[in-house]
């Protein structure tokens, strides 16, 4: 019966809404037909309708898939310094940096099937009916952190809101265990994600020890930098009450994880350009182009440069306690951190190829197509969860013991 | 293995389209998912097997398409047998005529013979970079003509660089070859024994065999890639789109884990032509089938890429029998591998003859 309730007026909360919300809904599911089409189109044609190709077999869709395996990760950032140091501020907050990551992973999941050649065979992943090639492959190891984490994620995140709806206070034993444990989990998908690369010899722009901490460090930018926006979109538009303190202790920390990734950055670049041995090409090939090849010199230099300049916002207290600054800042870090685990990452390591042809990578019609309709995707899964969440904190729906019916306000 | 059933020895029952009733495969299922179970240890897995099985028997009575068809390492004897009779007919259908007339198709699952591991070496001093290998390499071997797949690549190199790949040229296209100061690299897959590939692929779709011969289950693979990103030689490639061959240029000659006709979205490679190396056993005998077919006394014939080379740079051998022509090679001429450093262990060696 409450079970019921609960997921009927689920249901309810995503269907009601205001013309705002109706506008953005539509606007979400139109670009999640159009991706539904393009992909139609790719799975009958097959793989050539994106410009990947055997010199450069992975793309748009893997290097999404990389930098929304951050995102998700980056849900800890917030989780930290809420359970371990007890910081208030940050607690009301962690439910929707928890909605986030299993948005994200969600949409991890999208961009693997849409990348592999036979999405009817996508069950060989699966555990039991499939069969995972562990322990030795990383890829097969990554689909295992990925589901623990989406799982106990939306775990978490059901249980508590499961909790406000009834009423009651949700039990602390339940949640601090798993919210602990999804700190270690949140840390080995982003490294087990950095290993599915590091671990290629055959790739040198790869195979560096200093990728997992980079990949680490950089997400823990861009994630909450997402998070630092979508807060201040949800106290614009709902009645709920976040700190100011919080939002600015998260861009705090922001500062420190970039700092960090552009040191780790710095430290691959000395040892590159100082050895100056065959692997320096792939360096060359992203920062400056070789024999003319240049498609993502701008990129990759365009993302260098929000990074720092993010950096410098960030660090100083007046322009990261003013909203203008701070939102400028936000947007370059999401975008340098896109381009730098997208693209960035994925296409250096792939140019030029392991028998030294260089072929120029850049998305097609297709990808980007797909890949739009995969965020919408995302970002509806989002908005539906957060409006859900968000009228059961705020108390606009709760549990009914005798019959359902608007709650009282 | 107690339970026998009429219908498991008779493939051609259910074969037969028009007799093909849904009771049919029912009962072959549960056949074939009886004789596993008595002997497989744990039930999870003897399900899983039965499973398959029945799957397999499913799709091969053509009751369904061959979408839950089980690993091929995985699969009994019997399964395989059907799974190979059942292309048979698919292929003969759709490729009545081929490029050696109106032979019928075979699709062979010949398993690795004891006692032997290919080796393969090829001569830097001969080789004139005339890609004669290349075409020979996509006849024999199904490779698809549009989008066009090459197992092999031919390399244009400067001497004075010596093996530097990354000033490599594969698109030379000079009136007459070989040219002055150029010398030629073909590669292919290195059979590596420590290979890469097979370690990364997520579901254990790609393998190394006994004899040393990685090959791909093409009904297995999932089309990821990450083995082609993982492998440093270039040697794997990918059905970006439904691979095309004509019906007259067809090898009629297949291997279940070689050159049978591929599909869209799955990863393919260079078996060092499995359907030729591997000669057909006599059951009876134990010894091979056809010996007049014998290149390599005993053991099969040689690769397509050997055979059509016109300048006798490439020699193909078991590693294991001392008195091949490979072990001769590597005892007495100098030899290199390719990215020696990545410790994948190549059985692909180039060697400088003079």
């Amino acid at each position: 019966m409450i079970y019921a309730q609960f997921f009927l007026g689920s249901i309810k909360r995503i269907l009601i809404g205001s013309k705002v919300y109706y506008a953005w809904v539509l606007f979400l599911l139109a670009l999640v037909l159009m991706g539904a089409f393009a992909y139609y189109d790719q799975v009958t044609t097959g793989l050539i309708t994106t410009r990947m190709r055997d010199q450069v077999p992975w793309g748009l869709y893997i290097g999404n898939f990389t930098f929304l395996v951050g995102v998700a990760a980056a849900a800890v950032v917030l989780v930290i310094p809420a359970y371990i140091y007890d910081w208030g501020p940050i607690k009301e907050i962690v439910i929707f940096g928890e909605l986030l990551a299993i948005s994200a992973i969600a949409m991890c999941f999208l961009f693997v099937t849409v990348d592999i050649g036979r999405p009817d065979r996508v069950w060989h992943l699966f555990p039991i009916v499939g069969g995972l090639n562990l322990p030795f492959s990383i890829l097969a190891w990554d689909v295992v952190v990925l589901t623990l984490y989406f799982l106990l994620n939306f775990s978490i995140a059901t249980y508590l809101v499961y909790k406000a709806f009834t009423g009651k206070k949700y039990s602390t034993k339940i949640v601090v265990p798993l919210v602990l444990l999804s700190i270690p989990l949140a840390v080995s998908i982003h490294t087990v994600t950095a290993f599915l690369y590091s671990g290629i010899p055959a790739r040198p722009f790869w195979n560096a020890s200093i990728l997992a901490p980079r990949f680490l460090a950089s997400a823990f930018c861009s994630g909450p930098a997402l998070i630092v926006m979508l807060l201040q979109v949800l106290r614009k538009t709902t009645s709920f009450k976040i700190q100011d303190e919080a939002i600015w202790k998260v861009a705090e920390l922001m500062a420190y994880a970039m700092f960090l990734n552009l040191f780790l950055f710095g430290a691959e670049i000395f040892k590159e350009y100082y050895s100056d041995t065959h692997h320096l090409i792939f360096h060359e090939y992203a920062f400056f182009g070789v024999r003319g090849h240049n498609a993502i010199v701008i990129p990759v230099w365009t993302a260098l440069i929000f990074q720092i300049a993010a950096l410098v916002l960030f660090l100083i207290p007046r322009t990261r306690k003013n909203w203008i600054t701070l939102n400028i800042g936000c947007v370059m870090i999401y975008l340098g951190v896109y381009i730098e685990k997208g693209l960035g990452l994925v296409i250096p390591g792939l140019t030029p190829d392991v028998l030294g042809e260089i072929y120029e990578y850049f998305p097609s019609w297709t990808e980007l197509k797909v890949t739009a309709g995969i965020y919408a995707a995302g970002f509806l899964l989002f908005t539906f969860m957060v409006k859900i969440a968000n009228s059961i904190t705020l108390g606009e729906f709760q549990f009914e013991p005798k019959r359902e019916g608007p709650a009282q306000q | 293995m107690t339970v026998k059933h009429p219908l498991f020895d008779d493939p051609s029952r259910c074969a037969d389209a028009r007799s093909c009733t849904a009771a049919d495969c029912a009962e072959r299922a549960s056949c074939q998912a009886g004789q596993r179970l008595p002997k497989l240890q744990a039930s999870r897995r003897g399900f899983l097997k039965a499973t398959a099985a029945a799957a397999a028997a499913l799709s091969l009575a053509r009751c369904g398409k061959d979408v839950f068809q089980g690993r091929f390492s995985e699969l009994s004897k019997a399964e395989v047998k059907e799974i190979i009779s059942g292309l048979e007919r698919e292929y003969r259908k759709k490729y009545p005529v081929n490029r050696k007339g109106k032979q019928l198709i075979t699709v062979t699952a010949e398993p690795p013979q004891p006692g032997v591991v290919f080796g393969y070496g090829l001569d830097l001093t001969r080789c004139i970079g005339c890609r004669t290998c290349v075409h020979a390499c996509v006849d024999e071997n199904n490779q698809s003509r549009k989008p066009q797949i090459q197992w092999i690549k031919v390399l244009e190199l400067e001497k004075r660089r010596g093996v530097d790949l990354m000033h490599s040229d594969p698109y030379y296209n000079p009136p007459k070859v070989p040219e002055p100061g150029k010398y030629y690299l073909p590669v292919a897959c290195q059979q590596c024994s420590n290979p890469p590939c097979t370690r990364v692929c997520p579901v254990k779709a790609t393998w190394k065999e006994k004899d040393g011969i990685v090959v791909v289950d093409y009904n297995w693979c999932i089309g990821c890639r990450y083995c082609v990103v993982a492998c440093p030689y270039g040697a794997r490639h990918f059905n970006w789109a439904e691979p095309t061959v004509p019906e007259e240029e067809i090898e009629p000659n297949m291997h279940y884990l070689g050159n049978r006709p591929r599909m869209k979205g799955v990863v393919e490679k260079c078996t060092f032509c499995i359907q030729r190396v591997r000669a057909p056993v006599d059951q009876r005998t134990g010894k091979p089938a056809a010996e007049r077919d014998q290149n390599i006394p005993g053991k099969g014939r040689y690769p397509a890429c050997v055979e059509a080379c016109p300048v006798g740079a490439r020699k193909f051998g078991n590693l294991l029998d001392p008195k091949s022509e490979i072990r001769y090679i590597l005892e007495n001429k100098r030899v290199l591998v390719l990215k020696e450093e990545l410790n994948t262990r190549p059985k692909f060696y180039y060697f400088y003859a003079t």
